[in-house]
């Protein structure tokens, strides 16, 4: 593996990060101060762009900041894996910030400021934790994101958001404090270093109960992934400010939950050393858990940022789950959904949020017939969720592919009906709501003297773009799957 | 039993301080005035300094100056026997540990005026009482 | 300058005797003075530190008397770093302290600096001390003053809470001096080294190991183990804020350094940990100590006093790590003193701010904070997560060596007590956060919706410009801590240990 020095993924972390004292200091004028996060956030990405040809060419760009202790640095290493993360965390981040200015602006909301330092802060953490060389640097970065949400989470400061705030963080905190780091210290304490590497730090120290245990509290400690029963927090996290719950709660957040469950299996536990042990199935169990019980759960909420959040449940666990099967066409259709959920559910979340600001709605009964109003947020909504479900022509179709391949290729039939009977639920609970909104007759006829119409240019902009790109990855999802290949090897 | 109190008279300094130090450690627990308990850490204290004292002291010694060892330098002949002196290093650290206490005792009894001025009472009882209807 | 060492205790010393002779003429010269002294004490700190990680341990000698005979000042990498970290600490809450003050003891000023100077004398000479009976002599010094200074705090309180810490003061001072006694009865000497050499030929003696439980006892009074702890919530709560703030970081810090010393340069690892064999049994009192420390400040309805139990919890990650009897736990144990310092320090800074500004540390009062003291606070939730243990600040870098030596020990306890009590912090911190954050705008307001920027709404004040500074420089000396912790273990603690 050729390696690199650069200082490339410590700018991409620090911009964020300095910017949020411009940030502070010109809070009494709004438009300067948005006009500085979209500086910064095409900083980043340009940044993080900047670095693909190198990774593309089986390049690794890595820089050592502090030796802590031997094999235990606050250090980052670019790979195929971290680049496929921090390209989409940066790039929903500048559409997320145009989209914010109109969800925060259309609704007078307080704390701007502090609402959009935090988020800086977050997305910093983010691409950190995508760039990190181990697994020292990837919980550092956990742990921040984890700290800096919860501020927005608790935007409103009203009790709903306390009780909201205090759940995110008894999860949150709880697991990977009493989880994650006992095991990580014990993994240092056995083989003297935590970088991941794609053969795994253990070479035998492991008995197999050990190491079922040891992977149990890393699944179950990385609670941003939604793993039942720790996802709790997910649904309880919507009281956040839309913004929030559609680059937090359905990207940023969650996926590095899932990122680190996938850099643990795969660079600190080892593909072999799974299938040695036969673990693959044990996390394959929980996973299916998940993937039905949230659909499922999806199906009875009424108010759609909830049917969203149980939605994004599941839809996490389809990435474990194909990190889980081993095989690299599972590999591949699990981390390649990281990218088609993520533009697939953003884009859902925008609707909804735009929907709320124009009409004031958040429950689905009361949507009927909204489509013929707001034509260009329902059809986003109807690609959306046509990526989350998995139906061509968005890009979802193509990880559920492969993750049925993958099933078929590790030989696991019945967990292929697993992925069948979810991709069913799915489409129950997301096709109706489009049917209705568009056919359905709208109740409230006469009874509203406004007239509802499409939300502001800052939502929908945004919106229609996340679309196009789901849209877009169908045909080109090329980029990913290189990146997929040359970090993992396959 | 012949053996045991053989031991108590042969070390009966010892003895001796660890009775004086009990009677100062529950004088400090027991008693409920805080006069009586500064009087208690007050021979607390002593018990400690008269064990450093006893130590020091030899049978047969004598007090440690040299006489003539100014100006000849000891040449006369007489070897300066150890033993025949008792140990000063102790007593002079008693010195040091003396103040220490002296100090303290200042320390504490101007706190208790400060009490005293406050509550009119030095029982530690009825302080409690004071303290938990604020 | 070769006098660097004894320039450490002795410009706070001068200072104190110049401070209050010139209170005399004019009450304004003091505070000045004290600051100069403690400066050039800090500064001569900086210089032997450097000195010893350049060419070694120094050994100075108090007016040139050879030891055993004269009193030695010994100053290896251990305690170079503890004195650059107590000076430094002193130093920097002086400046702090100013405005606090004279808020606090108005019409006594001066003799609050004399006192404070004086205070700093004595931990500076336990730490640089290298004679078993100065030792003593300078922790008396050391409380003493913090009798006096915490007897000027809380009228109501103040007082009986600085008496009852002078009756277990005492106990634990005398039982170290007897302790003392008996290693002098065996040894016929007083210098560390000089006993150190001559116990390590006498085996199987009951008066070494009385003199080891007595001093030992001593020494865990003053600092505060569970359950010796009970003189410490009051008396640090109802000080003046100007003196709890550096009494909470160092004293007990101080005399864990104390316990390490003995451990290593007195008593030795093989006599305790091989012919004692008394590790695991401490352990167990440290993983104690740590829980019922966290328990016990859950029930706190006083943001000081929570803190202060917050104390007795870190003195048991301090004991249980040195107790491991292995090299990761002592560096872990070591590298706590520091981080602990330093985070109790920005805790209390933070603390002090708000006493400055709200005149109160209930919790009830802390409503609504985060606007109204934005940076203050800011400086306190860096603390805090330093004391839960979040990456990069330093706290999780001592957390992780002592979690690391207890896995090595097998002492599997004693990691679960130090991770559940960093929940607990948690849980602790953000209950402080969720008054600070949220009950601002319960009252009069609704609905939380459409109130506009929350910098119209509420109005900001904060605390003197010199109290912020030195809150915010220490606050993000936590995060410079955490990173260079790496270099801190192997330029200073492993060193040491090897």
């Amino acid at each position: 593996m050729v390696t690199m020095i650069s200082i490339k993924p410590l700018l991409a972390v620090l911009v964020p990060l300095f910017v949020i004292p411009v940030l502070v200091s010109s809070s009494s004028k709004p438009n300067v101060r948005e006009s500085w996060i979209f500086v910064s956030g095409t900083i980043v990405l340009a940044l993080v762009l900047s670095m693909l040809p190198a990774v593309l060419a089986g390049k690794q760009l890595v820089l050592t900041l502090f030796e802590i202790a031997p094999g235990a640095a606050l250090a980052f290493r670019v790979d195929g894996l971290g680049m496929l993360f921090a390209l989409v965390a940066s790039s929903l981040y500048i559409v997320t910030s145009i989209y914010s200015i109109g969800y925060m602006r259309g609704l007078n909301e307080h704390g701007q400021t502090r609402f959009v330092s935090f988020f800086a802060l977050a997305i910093s953490a983010t691409i950190g934790a995508a760039f990190s060389a181990n697994l020292l640097t990837l919980y550092l970065f956990y742990e921040i994101l984890s700290l800096a949400t919860y501020p927005l989470v608790a935007h409103h400061q009203d009790e709903t958001s306390r009780i909201s705030g205090r759940r995110y963080l008894t999860f949150i905190l709880g697991t990977s404090i009493g989880l994650v780091l006992p095991a990580m210290i014990y993994c240092y304490h056995v083989t003297g270093t935590l970088e991941f590497s794609t053969a795994g730090i253990f070479s035998g120290q492991l008995s197999k109960p050990q190491a079922t245990v040891l992977l149990l509290m890393f699944v179950f400690g990385f609670a941003k992934a939604g793993i039942m029963p720790f996802h709790t927090w997910l649904p309880a996290a919507m009281v956040a400010p839309t913004p929030v719950s559609a680059l937090l709660h359905a990207v940023a957040v969650v996926k590095v939950g899932v990122f680190s469950i996938v850099r643990v299996m795969t660079g600190i536990f080892g593909v072999d050393l799974l299938a040695d042990f036969n673990l693959g199935v044990v996390v394959m169990s929980i996973a299916s858990v998940t993937i039905l019980l949230g659909s499922c759960i999806a199906l009875s909420q009424d108010e759609l940022k909830r049917r969203l959040a149980y939605s994004t449940i599941s839809q996490l666990s389809y990435i474990i789950f194909g990190v889980a099967l081993l095989s690299p066409q599972g590999l591949l259709g699990g981390v390649i959904h990281i990218v088609m959920h993520a533009f697939g559910k953003i884009t859902l979340f925008f609707c909804a949020g735009a929907i709320y600001v124009a009409t004031g709605k958040k429950y689905i009964s009361q949507m009927t017939g909204l489509g013929k109003k707001m034509p260009f947020t329902f059809t986003a909504f109807f690609i959306g969720a046509l990526g989350v479900i998995g139906l061509p022509p968005a890009g979802g179709f193509y990880s559920k592919w492969n993750l049925i391949l993958g099933t078929l290729e590790a030989q696991q039939t019945i967990f292929m009906v697993v992925l069948l009977v979810s991709s069913f639920l799915n489409a129950f609970y997301f096709l109706p709501i489009v049917y209705k909104a568009f056919f359905g007759k709208s109740e409230e006829e006469d009874g509203s003297p406004v007239k509802i119409q499409e939300a502001n240019l800052c939502l929908v902009i945004p919106l229609i773009i996340s679309a196009i790109i789901s849209i877009v990855l169908f045909f080109y999802p090329t980029v990913f799957i290189n990146l997929i290949k040359v970090g993992l090897n396959i | 039993m012949a053996d045991f109190l053989a031991l108590i008279v042969a070390k009966y300094n010892y003895w001796l301080y660890i009775i004086l130090m009990m009677i100062g450690l529950y004088a400090m627990i027991a008693k409920n005035n805080l006069i009586k308990k500064l009087v208690g850490m007050n021979i607390f204290q002593t018990a400690i300094i008269l064990f450093y004292v006893s130590i020091g002291y030899k049978t047969e010694g004598t007090i440690p100056i040299i006489q003539n060892a100014h100006g000849d330098h000891g040449s006369h002949g007489a070897v300066i026997q150890a033993a025949d002196y008792i140990n000063p290093l102790p007593h002079v650290l008693m010195l040091t540990a003396i103040v220490v206490s002296v100090a303290t005792f200042g320390v504490a009894m101007a706190l208790c005026v400060r009490i005293y001025q406050r509550y009119q009472t030095l029982e530690e009882d009825e302080l409690r009482m004071r303290l938990s209807e604020k | 300058m070769d006098n660097y060492p004894a320039l450490i205790v002795i410009a706070p010393l001068l200072g104190a005797f110049f401070a209050g002779l010139a209170a005399w003429i004019e009450k304004r010269l003091s505070y000045p003075i004290a600051l100069a002294a403690l400066g050039l004490s800090l500064f001569s700190a900086v210089n032997v530190l450097m000195q010893v990680i350049a060419s070694g341990t120094i050994q100075y000698r108090m007016a040139g008397w050879a030891p055993p005979m004269g009193i030695e000042y010994r100053i290896d990498l251990l305690n170079a770093m503890v004195l650059v970290l107590v000076s430094g600490i002193a130093f920097l809450n002086l400046i702090a302290s100013y405005k606090s003050v004279i808020q606090e003891t108005t019409d006594r000023a001066e003799s609050f600096y004399v006192i404070y100077l004086l205070f700093c004398v004595g931990l500076l000479g336990v730490v640089a001390t290298g004679d078993l009976f100065n030792l003593y002599v300078l922790i008396e010094i050391t409380s003493l003053t913090s009798y006096t200074l915490i007897a000027l705090g809380d009228r109501d309180r103040g007082p009986l809470a600085a008496l009852n810490y002078i009756f277990i003061g005492v106990i634990g001072a005398s039982f170290y001096l007897l302790g003392v006694g008996y290693l002098y009865i065996k040894t016929g000497s007083l210098n560390m080294m000089d006993v150190a050499n001559i116990l390590s030929g006498i085996q199987g003696s009951t008066t070494v190991l009385v003199a080891f439980f007595l001093c030992i006892i001593g020494v865990w009074i003053k600092m505060a183990l569970f359950p010796l702890h009970v003189w410490l919530p009051n008396g640090y709560t109802y000080a003046p804020v100007a003196f709890s703030r550096v009494v909470a970081p160092l004293m007990t810090k101080v005399m864990v350094y104390v316990m390490i010393r003995l451990m290593i340069s007195v008593f030795g690892y093989d006599y305790i940990f091989t012919e004692l064999n008394l590790g695991q049994a401490v352990v167990w009192l440290g993983t104690i100590a740590v829980l019922a420390g966290s328990i016990m400040a859950l029930s706190q309805k006083n943001l000081k006093k929570m803190l202060t139990y917050i104390i007795v919890a870190e003195i048991g990650y301090m004991v249980g790590g040195a107790w491991l009897a292995n090299e990761l736990g002592m560096t872990g144990a070591i590298l706590h003193i520091v981080n602990d310092a330093l985070m109790t320090f920005a805790l209390f800074l933070a603390v002090g701010n708000i006493a400055y500004k709200i005149k109160s540390t209930d919790l009830a009062n802390l409503k609504g904070l985060f606007g109204r003291m934005p940076w203050t606070m800011a400086g306190f939730v860096l603390a805090a997560f330093s004391i839960i243990g979040v990456p990069p600040t330093c706290g999780f870098f001592s957390k992780w060596y002592l979690v690391l030596g207890a896995f090595e020990a097998g002492a599997y306890h004693f990691a679960a007590a130090l991770i559940f009590s960093s929940l607990i912090c948690a849980v602790l911190f953000f209950k402080v956060f969720e008054i600070c954050f949220f009950e601002s705008r319960s009252n009069g307001h609704g609905d939380a919706h459409g109130h506009g920027d929350s910098h119209s709404t509420v109005i900001v004040e904060e605390a003197p410009i010199s109290m912020l500074v030195v809150s915010g420089l220490v606050s993000i000396s936590l995060i410079v801590a955490g990173l260079y912790s790496g270099t801190i273990v192997n330029t200073i603690i492993l060193p040491f240990l090897r």
